[in-house]
Order: structure tokens, then C-alpha cells, then sequence
């Protein structure tokens, strides 16, 4: 790992600030993804400014069926929290499959968001959520925030500081773990909301997570895994890889969908 | 360079290190706790988890300034003048053989009882294997470990 000047943050301002006279600096929150890069010399930041400690980006609001979650709360805190579990069932569980239990005493949400790493589980959640990923300078719909593989809509030492959605009356998530690295060779997330079906789908798409309209439009019409009878992507827009081609991919997002629709309905 | 200070094994401890030091360099070099294994470069085998602030963490994924303050737990504060109820159960059932793995599945498995507990669940075997996720062994097969888990669950 080179070498790299460490500042701690109490609050997101303060984070914002430090990160601003920095060279080439980065946010650090839990580490889980970025500590490896950095050891493998992927990544080299001049300097890191920790944001797991500032007290505003942590907690998860409960408010009716309102949530939001500061993106300094870890995996273990969302899989744990009771009031959370209350309104959306399906977020604790996805949380806490995420990894393993010491990666997920440490790793945050907005880490994960922020990272956007083809294979994460929260980008498929915040796509069937409708979630809300809230920036110290503005409000990204998860739509438009997820770009590409490892992109977002992110400006540049842009710091996310919390995520808000409304609790859908169902959902569930089904993934696929890769038997090695536990990530997700195909995560869908399935979320009856208001108005309408949300399905979110990571793991398997050539540009990252992504929403299948088709899957959408059957749902709306019937809620149950039947109704995807039929009903495939196209495995030419999947990822293709040592892991998997893109014909096995485009099956599983078929299989998991039916899997995360069945635990749902 | 940063001075950090935490409280190891339940001793204040104090160094100035460079910022870059990870928490596992500093237990293993600085303080010479070499209890604690380093195992991979990838943040997956998980042989260097220690307690920080009541809670397993893998220490190769986390810097020793962000444990400023902390009260860090190893494989050497376990023991109270006698072994610790996890550490003879994997001597009782037999759970290692070379033991490279053992101090991080020990920190592991305490863990996980004390969470189980804490929240009135029920620790089964199917609920070790996933909560071994990110502990690797190459030598035992995982069967011992998850009954000595098993049997220091029933004792704790
Ligand atoms: C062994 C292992 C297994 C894993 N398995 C899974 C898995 O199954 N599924 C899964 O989804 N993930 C998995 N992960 C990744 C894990 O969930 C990470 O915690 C997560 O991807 C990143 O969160 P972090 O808080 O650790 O972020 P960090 O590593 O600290 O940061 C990641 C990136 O996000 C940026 N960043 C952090 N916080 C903010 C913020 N508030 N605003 C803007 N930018 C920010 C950082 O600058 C950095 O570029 C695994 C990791 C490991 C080590
Ligand atoms: S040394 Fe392998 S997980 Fe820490
Ligand atoms: S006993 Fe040898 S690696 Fe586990």
C-alpha cells in the first residue's frame, strides 16, 4: 500500500471540506472495497478522510413507511435493526447476506452505492426501491444514479449522505451468490410499491445493475412467479465471464426472479 | 505519521505510525501480537479477525488510526487465566490441525454466540457454516470447527 495521509471526519460538512484540500483524495467509509484495492495497489490515494465516524451519516429513520438510512450505517445495522425489518422485511435480509459477518460489521451502504460494483447487492435493492440517494449538494433517483460498470452519477469528491425510499407493501431478494467470492452472480430484488412492480436486477447485466421492463409489466398485470412464464432477457446483454456466460446469466436473472417473486407474494 | 492509542486486550497502547499502517501490521509488528495471522491479500480468509469495540472485524481491512480510542480484542485477550470456553472446545473436538486459521475462527465463533445470544437466537449448525462465510480453513474440512463452535455455544 503507498503511502497516504489519514483525516478523521466528525460530520459530512467536515468530511466535504477535508476531502476539497486534498490532491488526489478519497472518501473512506468502511473499507471493505477500498482497503483491498489499495493493497493491491489498484487504487493509490493521496490521502483518505474517513467518514465511518461522522455521527450525520449514520442511523436509520423509520417514519411511517418512510425510511432512510445514513450512508455511513453498516450492513450488520440494516440487517439488525428491528423498526426497519417492521416496514421492509426484504432490505435486512438483503443485508444480511451481503459478504460475511465481519465485512458487514464494517461496510455501509453508501460504500456499496457509491462503488457500484457490477456484482453488489444494495444497487438492485435501491433500483426496486425507487430509492433516493441523497448527496451533500442534491437528490439522485436510483434511475439516473446508476451509470455503468463502477459509474455513477457521482460528481467528484460529490459525498452521499444518506438513502431514502417508501417501504413497499411487498418484496423480497433472491441472489445467486458466486461460490467463491459470495457476490452475486444474479441478485434480484422485487418490490410491490404503490404504483406498480419494481424489479432490480445486479450481478448479471453487461452495464451493471439494471431494471427489465419486461419483468415489470408482467408483474403489474399478475403478482406470481407464473406470470414470468416465458419471459427471458437477452443473454447478449448480459455479462459474460469465467464465472458464467451470458446464455447461464440471463437464465438465472429468470430463476432468481421467480424465486424473489414467489417469497414476496 | 499519527499516534494512535486503544486499548488492546485490555492494556492502553499507544505508537506513532505511518497513516498507511493497517490495524493487523500494527498488533503483529508494533506490539508483537503475532496471534493474529495474516492469510491473504483480499480481505477473504479472514484469519486476522480480532474484536474491535465488541465486534469481529478482519484487521488486514482496516487502518490502525481508525481504531483511535478503540478497545481491540486478540486471540491473546481471550484466555482468563484459563482458557476461554471456545478455545478448549476446538482443543476438545479436535477443530484444527495446522491451527493457521484458528485464532481468526475463534475470534469468529466468539462473535457469533455473543450475537446469537444477544439477540435470543439459535445458534444451529446451519447458522455456523453461514456465519463461518468469511473464514477460510485448508486442512480441516470445516466439520470439527463447526462442533466445536457447536459445543463452546452450549457452554458460553
Ligand atoms: C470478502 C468480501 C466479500 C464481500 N461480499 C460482498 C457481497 O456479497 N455483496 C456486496 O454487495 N458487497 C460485498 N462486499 C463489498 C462490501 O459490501 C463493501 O462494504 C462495499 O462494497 C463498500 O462499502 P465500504 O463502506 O466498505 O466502502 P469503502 O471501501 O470505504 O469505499 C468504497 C468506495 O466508495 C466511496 N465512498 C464511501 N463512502 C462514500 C460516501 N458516503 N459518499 C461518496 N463516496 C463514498 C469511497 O471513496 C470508495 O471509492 C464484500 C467485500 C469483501 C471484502
Ligand atoms: S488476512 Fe485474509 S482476510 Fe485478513
Ligand atoms: S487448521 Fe490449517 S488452515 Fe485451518
Amino acid at each position: 500500500m503507498h503511502s497516504l495521509n489519514y483525516h478523521k471526519a466528525s460530520n459530512a460538512s467536515e468530511a466535504a471540506r477535508l476531502l476539497s484540500g486534498t490532491e488526489d483524495g478519497k472518501f473512506l467509509a468502511g473499507g471493505q472495497t477500498l482497503i483491498p484495492a489499495m493493497k493491491t495497489r489498484l487504487a493509490a490515494p493521496s490521502d483518505l478522510v474517513d467518514v465511518s465516524g461522522a455521527a450525520d451519516l449514520r442511523g436509520i429513520k423509520v417514519s411511517g413507511r418512510e425510511v432512510t438510512i445514513g450512508a455511513a450505517t453498516t450492513h450488520a445495522e440494516v440487517a439488525a435493526n428491528g423498526e426497519l425489518r417492521g416496514v421492509c422485511p426484504s432490505i435486512c435480509d438483503m443485508a444480511a447476506n451481503i459478504g460475511d459477518p465481519a465485512v458487514r460489521h464494517r461496510g455501509t451502504i453508501g460504500g456499496s452505492v457509491a462503488n457500484n460494483d457490477p456484482a453488489a447487492d444494495y444497487p438492485a435493492a435501491m433500483l426496486a426501491l425507487k430509492a433516493t440517494i441523497k448527496t451533500v449538494s442534491r437528490e439522485i433517483a436510483a434511475d439516473e444514479f446508476f451509470v455503468g460498470l463502477f459509474e455513477t452519477a457521482l460528481d467528484d469528491d460529490e459525498l452521499i449522505t444518506s438513502i431514502g425510499f417508501t417501504a413497499p407493501a411487498a418484496g423480497a431478494y433472491a441472489k445467486f451468490p458466486n461460490p467463491a467470492s459470495r457476490y452475486a452472480m444474479c441478485g434480484v430484488f422485487v418490490a410491490k410499491g404503490d404504483d406498480g412492480v419494481r424489479v432490480g436486477v445486479t450481478g448479471a447485466g453487461a452495464d451493471g445493475a439494471f431494471r427489465p421492463a419486461d419483468f415489470e409489466a408482467a408483474l403489474d398485470g399478475e403478482f406470481s412467479a407464473k406470470a414470468l412464464d416465458g419471459i427471458s432477457v437477452k443473454a447478449e446483454e448480459m455479462l459474460s465471464d469465467i464465472h458464467g456466460d451470458g446464455v447461464y446469466r440471463a437464465n438465472l436473472v429468470s430463476v432468481m426472479a421467480r424465486r424473489a417473486v414467489a417469497a414476496a407474494s | 505519521m499519527t499516534i494512535v492509542s486503544m486499548t488492546v486486550n485490555g492494556t492502553a497502547a499507544s505508537a506513532d505510525v505511518e497513516d498507511r499502517t493497517l490495524l493487523v501490521d500494527y498488533i503483529r509488528e508494533h506490539l508483537r501480537l503475532t496471534g493474529t495471522h495474516v492469510g491473504c491479500d483480499t480481505s477473504q480468509c479472514g484469519t486476522c479477525v480480532v474484536h474491535v469495540d465488541g465486534k469481529a472485524v478482519k484487521s488486514c481491512t482496516m487502518l490502525a488510526a481508525a481504531a483511535e480510542g478503540a478497545e481491540v480484542t486478540t486471540i491473546e485477550g481471550v484466555a482468563n487465566g484459563e482458557l476461554h470456553p471456545m478455545q478448549r472446545a476446538f482443543n476438545d473436538n479436535h477443530g484444527l490441525q495446522c491451527g493457521f486459521c484458528t485464532p481468526g475462527m475463534i475470534m469468529s465463533g466468539i462473535d457469533m454466540v455473543n450475537r446469537y445470544k444477544a439477540a435470543g437466537r439459535e445458534l444451529d449448525e446451519a447458522a455456523i457454516r453461514h456465519e463461518l462465510e468469511g473464514n477460510i480453513c485448508r486442512c480441516t474440512g470445516y466439520h470439527n470447527i463447526v462442533k466445536s463452535i457447536a459445543q463452546a455455544a452450549s457452554e458460553m
